[in-house]
């Protein structure tokens, strides 16, 4: 790591430096720096949309180095991690990577993440909040070992429809035949590298895992030999248009963790969230069953959906009624934007029951900034199906050679 | 007494009273505030000892003081302001120290260096914190409901109780319940594994309280103190400019913008009561005061069986009154410092130095130091929350130089060694000094002066009995609808006319405002005035 001063310590300066910081420093045009899990990050680089654009259209990197990651190692490892998850661990093999999410003994989501299976007894856990506490407190009973590992592993995100063409760039022998969830270890050019198949943009991308001393070597690797191919760092507000447009959730904007918060009902389980899919009832017990057994008899009270609403402004915080009169409130957004890519004005939303099925419609309640004279908008809006943006090209294995 | 007739007396100008008064007054009534001192405030003072130097010398910090109260009575207009500072620290025995700062990311990274779980337990320990305070919020500024009075106020009131238990779920009940009567040490083994963390937390859950952190009813101590947390409004923690006295100062103001009067100098007697009525006072040097309403903020005890002849309140009653636990257990060391002492446990830099300091890095020591209460001595290596206020507001000190007060667990009313003398104080006060001397070599030589606060002394300046600080333990049997006598949780008194406005009242001590804007709502309501909250 070669930054350009020591850090301060924690009380002078209490966000870390990711090992791409100083390249990250050079390249960001607007000093735009955001704390994230304990580390500074770019929000924006340049501007929103270009980077945006090149999600869509060629290359990007994006700094994943502060995504909490654990590893969880020992013969119990599987049996450990489906008790924690609601998914069947059981059925993820070497080398396969699998999102997750898990829940109190309530059935509320703590949290969600990826977790990667690097070998027989071997798992590696990426989670957005910090939680050792909680995964320590899980693992009794079970012959596991729990570790923080996020400072030993430095992260990319590459991703865009011109990514595998970089990847090959790099000399990374067979990197086209890598399918989707899955992760293979390359060797290239003196780099040692892990590459998975994934992502939070619901495009063609891979995310790369290096150990901290190798980062700036992977950075500068692929920035030369993706020029062409149209590579460009991205910040954390372009990440976000993307991840919108793919349905996924951003734990604090579209739910808190169960571990967080104070008020009595805001919490939220996997069928609320409209992740039902990813919990399996049938294999065996792990922890909130009970409790989403029950729940899933009654059905749950509200859920989140994706809208389509009508005008190009943002629906932003939006409170939702079903009627134009805005008598019944019914819900409200949690993640909004104009889509420039599906040309929709789309959002993500908590909606009671029976609001929720894709065709129900809806009134959003928009304000709009006009020179700062705010007017207030009653929306339609379209209860529709997730993900907004899904393109072939996030699937096809090998993907095609642009 | 000349002029109008007066509407009410309120005895005693400690914050409570003068909140009590604040309230009656702007509702039209005639106030009149008898206070024994020659200044106002009670517990909540500012006073200069020293040249140039002004003490809070009871209370130090405004943590609890209701942001409603602060409003309703536009206490920012008449003075008050609330300054924030950042973080504290307990230093180790082996030169090593814990921090407390703002920033969470700043606090994880600390916490992590004596343990990352306890880090990350931080989060679910004060989320669990926040939760019951948000359970108890609510009933901070509301008459407690009594259980066994069947009036359909005190059903409804009782009805929403059980309402909002019931809505917590089940888990969240028996954590409340469980809450309500565990120790602050077994609270805190269910979160943290680190001593010198749980030694940083268990802190307030023993300050003013004669238990120690393994005493059951302890955790509940420590929420009291967090009470002030839980408002999202910015500026409610924090020290009052100009120390406590400010709080007392803005209130004075406040009454008298809207026509109330305040006497001091003016001791009362004895309460007058005619056909087990209040009418009034008699004040230590015989004049007589009449009123239809007295308010007394003077402890319950003291109200009782010293302001009133026993034989014009029922036996049971009195016997209850005498029965109320009020022990001391606090000291309080107020210093004016030539400079800054230095820590060397603290790196220099580190703004912890800025907050709450302590010096007990074990539960096991916290437990020793109440040992030596029990034995009838002060704690032979006290618990200490020291903190310099002249670093953050600079009307406390001169340019240059510093005010420390220094709050002391565990101290007794009465030694088992005999009364307190000027000698005891001085072995005590020296007790405390060398305490902090241990963890900073340039401390002693900066004293300019020092002002040494036993229970005792407390008691005598302050009217506390037994040096109290809250007026009466936060135990469950004296809280909500028990404190401080069940049958008498509701400010009114066994005589009409005669009630309680101070801290021995629900919601209990602490310059928090709320005992006294409840009673003045009591008074209002039995007048059948408009009460607003
Ligand atoms: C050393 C110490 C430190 C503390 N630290 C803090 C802190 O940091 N933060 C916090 O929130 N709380 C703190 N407290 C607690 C808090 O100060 C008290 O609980 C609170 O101030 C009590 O207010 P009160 O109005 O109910 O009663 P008091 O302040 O006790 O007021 C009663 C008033 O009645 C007067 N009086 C008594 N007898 C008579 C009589 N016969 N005639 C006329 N008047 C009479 C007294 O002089 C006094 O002014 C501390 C207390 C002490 C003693």
């Amino acid at each position: 790591m070669s930054n350009e001063r020591e850090p301060l310590p924690h009380y002078q300066e209490p966000l870390l430096q990711t090992p791409f910081h100083d390249r990250a420093r050079a390249l960001s045009q607007l000093d735009s720096f955001i704390p994230w899990s304990g580390y500074t990050t770019v929000d924006v680089f340049t501007t929103v949309e270009q980077e945006y654009f090149a999600i869509r259209n060629a290359a990007t990197l994006y700094d994943l180095t502060p995504m909490v990651k654990y590893r969880v190692a020992g013969p119990g490892a599987q049996r450990y991690l489906n008790r924690l998850v609601t998914r069947d661990v059981a059925k993820l093999k070497v080398n396969r990577v699998s999102y997750c999410v898990w829940c109190d003994d309530s059935g509320h989501v703590i949290d969600d993440g990826t977790l990667f299976r690097l070998g027989e007894d071997e798992y590696r856990l990426c989670t957005a909040e910090r939680q050792i506490d909680w995964l320590l407190d899980s693992a009794s009973g079970f012959d596991v070992a729990v570790t923080e590992v996020t400072e030993q592993i430095a992260a990319l995100a590459l991703q865009g429809p011109t990514s595998c063409a970089v990847l090959k760039q790099l000399g990374l022998a067979g990197v086209e035949r890598l399918k989707p969830f899955e992760l293979r270890g390359f060797e290239a050019g003196g780099l040692r590298v892990t590459v998975s198949r994934t992502g939070f943009t619901g495009d063609l991308g891979y995310e790369l895992w290096v150990a901290p001393e190798d980062a700036i070597l992977l950075w500068d690797t692929l920035m030369t030999r993706g020029k062409s191919r149209g590579i460009r760092p991205i910040g954390s507000r372009a990440l976000n248009l993307a991840r919108i447009e793919a349905g996924f959730l951003a734990p604090n904007v579209d739910f808190v963790s169960a571990e967080r918060t104070l008020r009595v009902g805001s919490s939220r389980s996997p069928l609320e969230l409209g992740l039902g899919w990813l919990v399996d009832f049938e294999k065996g017990h792990f922890t909130g069953r009970r409790a989403l057994l029950e729940e899933r008899r009654r059905g749950p009270r509200r859920q989140l959906v994706g809208l389509d609403i009508d005008g190009n402004k943002p629906a932003v915080n939006a409170l939702l009624y079903a009627e134009r009169s805005a008598r019944n409130e019914i819900g409200s957004v949690s993640s909004a934007m104009w889509s420039p890519t599906c040309k929709r004005n789309i959002a993500l939303a908590m909606v009671d029951v029976p609001h929720i099925t894709p065709g129900s419609s809806l009134w959003a309640d928009v304000y709009l900034n006009r020179e700062l004279v705010w007017e207030r908008r009653m929306c339609r809006a379209r209860v529709v199906e997730r993900p907004f943006f899904a393109p072939d090209r996030r699937r096809a294995t090998p993907p095609a050679d642009v | 007494m000349s002029g109008a007739k007066l509407d009410a007396i309120v005895v005693g100008a400690g914050h409570n009273g003068l909140v009590a008064a604040c309230y009656l007054a702007r509702a039209g009534l005639k106030v009149l505030v008898l206070e024994r001192n020659d200044y106002v405030g009670g517990a909540a003072v500012s006073r200069q000892l020293y040249e140039n130097f002004t003490y809070s010398n009871c209370s130090y910090v405004c943590s609890l003081l209701r942001p409603e109260i602060m409003r309703a009575l536009e206490l920012p207009k008449h003075g008050l302001q609330i300054i924030p500072y950042d973080g504290g620290c307990t230093m180790m025995s082996d030169g090593g120290h814990l921090a407390i700062y703002d920033n969470h990311d700043a606090l994880r990274r600390e916490i992590s260096r004596h343990s990352q779980r306890d880090a990350e337990a931080y989060d679910r320990y004060s989320r669990d914190v926040m939760r019951q305070c948000k359970f108890i919020k609510p009933l901070l500024l509301r008459e407690p409901p009594d259980p066994a009075s069947f009036r359909p106020r005190d059903i409804r009131s009782l009805l929403d109780l059980g309402f909002r238990l019931n809505r917590l779920g089940s888990e969240r009940i028996y954590d409340t319940l469980r809450f309500w009567t565990m120790s602050a040490a077994d609270f805190l083994d269910e979160y943290f594994e680190s001593e010198i963390v749980k030694a940083h937390f268990a802190g307030s859950s023993i300050i003013g309280t004669a238990l120690g952190p393994r005493s059951p009813g302890t955790a509940y101590v420590l929420l009291h103190h967090y009470m002030g947390e839980i408002d999202d409004t910015v500026g409610a923690w924090g020290f009052a400019r100009g120390g406590m006295g400010a709080v007392s100062a803005s209130l004075a103001a406040s009454l008298r913008a809207s026509g109330g009067t305040i006497r001091t100098d003016a001791g009362i007697d004895r309460i007058l009561v005619h056909g087990g009525r209040a009418v009034g006072v008699v004040l230590h040097d015989g004049e007589e005061i009449r009123a239809p309403l007295v308010l007394s903020s003077m402890d319950v005890k003291r109200t009782f069986l010293e302001s009133i002849e026993a034989k014009e309140l029922p036996g049971e009653f009195v016997q209850q009154v005498r029965n109320f636990k009020i022990r001391g257990s606090s000291g309080k060391l107020n210093i004016a410092l030539d400079g800054l002492p230095v820590f060397p446990a603290i790196p220099a830099g580190a703004p912890c130095s800025r907050g709450d300091m302590h010096v007990t890095d074990t539960i096991e020591m916290m437990e020793r130091a109440y040992d030596d209460w029990k034995d009838g001595t002060w704690s032979r290596a006290p618990y200490i929350d020291m903190l310099i206020p002249s670093q953050i507001d600079p009307t406390m000190a001169p340019d240059g130089k510093h005010y420390m007060s220094v709050f002391v667990q565990y101290c007794p009313y009465e030694l088992a060694s005999g009364p307190w003398d000027a000698q005891q104080r001085k072995a005590f006060g020296d007790t405390v000094i060398d305490t902090i001397a241990n963890h900073s070599p340039n401390f002693k030589s900066l004293i300019l002066h020092a002002e040494v606060r036993t229970p005792w002394d407390i008691e005598r300046e302050v009217g506390l009995t037994e040096g109290n600080i809250f007026q009466g333990e936060l135990t469950m049997d004296q809280l909500l609808f028990n404190r401080p006598i069940p049958g008498y949780a509701q400010y009114r008194t066994p005589l009409d006319g005669l009630y309680l406005c101070g801290s021995s009242t629900h919601p209990g001590g602490g310059v928090m405002g709320a005992p006294g804007a409840n009673a003045a709502r009591a008074v209002l309501r039995d007048l059948g005035r408009a009460v607003t909250q």
